[in-house]
């Protein structure tokens, strides 16, 4: 629901996005509705003018993590509900490949879901970002890119979510660096959830791009390390809210 | 057990069948159901009981035949109870009634109620010295059958009232002392028999025999336990899916073919079907909001913002997304400020629509609620609005400033226009 313009602020063509750069990116498509599958390849798939070329698909667990092992792509669109565990399970075991320090596999996780347990999930099991599957194939390919790249890709409903779950307790932090979110980043995701493109934050707050994506890496970087389990707690009473 | 006592005494089976009843009974609820299967006082089929008790124990071989066979059920209980008889009789059973929560107060003082008769009865009964030696450990034994035959019930209540899990302990420590009771009265009868020099032989013959059955049937017992409890957790996972499928089936299926009816007509399928992925996404990620508490008012700041943005959305046709971090319940100052983000989602949704979605962001930090509506629009100026139009300054402005808070209207650089909502929230009243 929340991204039709801009998951992380894609609104606007960036200058590192899109394959107009004669940049390459090799993607896997883990969804088990054909029909989304067909859609995304045909929304994004069309390598000359998107710069995506999808290596592969799988409708499962364990389809996924066969074609992710022998395909090696460098961006995983991950579905979050899957048979056989869910997109969980299969970063759980592609962890080795995402610690790969000469090609990692990265992964951005692409759902229907609005709930903060699923988006909170894949985010603490190592996906880089988290995208609904409202956004569209322009703000994708560059949400692709920005990921290949290494950055985080948040949207504004998960970036609410991480104010939410940084801002809504009372306990002391187990570790500061970890469990707290700078006054900058908060700045940052504010502006995020307000639907703000990373260029528009940058004019914003006077910073550049660069520096906002480096918050936001920083953000997601605390939001899988924090070892707090005041964020799964949270995640849960969410759901019951 | 005595079948024969209930063979010729069988309860007639006309269109109405007869239920032990689970609710206000004292011991196996068969006096309760009776009396509500024959249109009689409960208090009337209770005397008729207690009278053929005296009757040499025939009322005591009939209640608990009655016990034995006749099913428990939900009803037989007799509403029309007179409030005389209430008084008297059976106050902690009245009470009872009252306080669902507990149900055993009544239950204990009718069970020692019991035991005082049972104790005149045989005090005074004349059986002869052979028979009346039987007596005690027959009222033991009966006693501890009792006992276990209660607890059957409650356990068959448990699984469509879904009471009783609560004290397992107590669950357990009620059977140890019913088979402890029957086993004490069955060991009676034998040294009765025997002489008390074989008593020792005896409680170690019957100890042994318990040890026996529990080692053969244990496993068994657990086992089928265990398969109960996941049957019924089955159970409970196909009733939700049921429920989600007959949601799933109304509304969606509705809608679609509101959409098939209107597929000439885009901005209407759009907002029906904006409509119904709302509705159905309050449905699944938030079990209470089930679509049913539509029309109750908001009363908390997060459910007042969808409130609103789901209803400009559905009367603008322009897809507003929201976010919400944190909560507080609604009060004096904050409701203008709904009013005024209301206000401003509208004039979003008409002027800015085009460029996209209407972004809603609403935060409470500490004291203070910040609501942001933003669109992509074309943009908008204040100072080139003409002064007639009151829209943008009296109810969003001034209406903030009226209530003590602050309104901010600029132009987000690349495009569209960004209304900054800020407000204290009132003092605490509690």
């Amino acid at each position: 629901m929340s991204d039709a313009n801009g998951a992380t602020g894609a609104a606007g063509p960036e200058p590192e996005g899109g394959g107009a750069a004669g940049r390459r990116v090799r993607v896997v498509l883990v969804d088990d509705h054909r029909m989304f599958r067909t859609g995304v390849q045909a929304e994004i798939g069309q390598t000359e003018t998107t710069g995506v070329e999808v290596v592969g698909e799988a409708a499962d667990v364990d389809q996924a993590v066969s074609v992710i092992t022998a395909t090696r792509p460098e961006v995983v669109l991950l579905d979050v509900h899957l048979p056989g565990g869910g997109g969980v399970e299969v970063l759980r075991r592609c962890a080795p490949l995402m610690a790969d320090i000469e090609q990692p596999v990265r992964f951005l996780a692409l759902s229907v879901s609005d709930a903060a347990e699923d988006v909170i999930g894949v985010i603490r099991g190592g996906a880089r970002g988290y995208v609904t599957k409202t956004i569209t194939g322009s703000d994708l390919i560059a949400s692709v890119f920005r990921v290949q790249e290494g950055d985080a890709v948040f949207s504004p409903r998960l970036a609410g979510f991480v104010l939410d779950a940084f801002a809504s307790t009372d306990a002391p932090p187990v570790d500061e660096d970890l469990d707290r979110l700078t006054q900058r980043e908060r700045e940052v995701l504010r502006l995020i959830a307000r639907g703000y493109a990373y260029k528009e934050i940058a004019k914003q707050l006077y910073i550049s791009v660069k520096t906002v994506e480096s918050h936001v890496s920083a953000v997601l970087r605390k939001l899988q390390l924090s070892n707090r389990h005041e964020l799964t707690r949270w995640a849960t009473a969410r759901r019951l809210v | 057990m005595p079948e024969a006592a209930t063979a010729p005494l069988a309860p007639p089976r006309p269109p109405r069948k007869l239920y032990r009843s689970s609710d206000g009974r004292w011991l196996g609820g068969v006096a309760r159901g009776l009396a509500g299967h024959l249109g009689l006082p409960v208090i009337w089929v209770r005397l008729v009981f207690a009278g053929l008790f005296m009757a040499d124990g025939l009322g005591a071989l009939l209640y608990a035949a009655f016990w034995f066979f006749v099913p428990l059920g939900v009803g037989g209980v007799d509403d029309r109870r007179p409030p005389s008889l209430v008084g008297t009789e059976t106050s902690p059973d009245g009470r009872r009634r009252l306080v669902a929560r507990k149900p055993d107060r009544g239950q204990i003082v009718a069970l020692l109620l019991m035991v005082v008769v049972a104790m005149v009865f045989v005090g005074n009964v004349n059986l002869g010295d052979g028979a009346k030696a039987y007596l005690w450990p027959a009222v033991l034994v009966g006693a501890g059958v009792a006992l276990v035959w209660r607890q059957a019930d409650n356990a068959r209540r448990a699984r469509w009232a879904e009471v009783g899990r609560r004290r397992r302990t107590l669950t357990l420590l009620r059977s140890a002392a019913g088979v402890l009771l029957v086993t004490a009265g069955v060991s009676a009868i034998f040294v009765l028999q025997g002489s008390a020099a074989h008593l020792g032989s005896v409680l170690q013959a019957a100890l042994a025999v318990l040890v026996g059955i529990t080692l053969l049937a244990g496993p068994y017992l657990i086992r089928m336990t265990q398969d109960l409890s996941e049957e019924r957790l089955m159970r409970i996972r196909a009733q939700e899916r049921a429920e989600v499928a007959a949601h799933v089936h109304d509304s969606v299926l509705h809608t679609l073919t509101l959409i098939q009816r209107n597929a000439e007509n885009a901005g209407e399928v759009r907002r029906l079907a904006r409509a119904q992925e709302r509705d159905l996404r309050a449905w699944l990620y938030k079990p209470e909001g089930n679509g049913k508490e539509e029309d109750e008012e908001p009363d908390t700041l997060a459910e007042a913002v969808r409130r609103h943005a789901a209803e400009v959305e559905d009367k603008h046709g322009v897809p507003i997304e929201v976010v919400v971090v944190g909560d507080c319940p609604l009060d004096e100052r904050i409701g203008p400020q709904m009013q005024a983000a209301r206000e401003a989602m509208v004039n979003a949704a008409k002027y800015g629509g085009d460029g996209g979605p209407v972004q809603v962001y609403a935060e409470v930090e500490g004291r203070t609620v910040f609501v942001s509506v933003r669109d992509r629009g074309p943009g908008f100026d204040l100072d080139a609005i003409p002064a007639d139009r009151m829209g943008v300054r009296q109810s969003i402005i001034g209406r903030m400033e009226r209530n003590g808070g602050t309104a901010r209207l600029r132009a987000v650089p690349d495009g569209g226009t960004e209304v900054e909502l800020e407000m204290e929230r009132a003092e605490k009243t509690s």
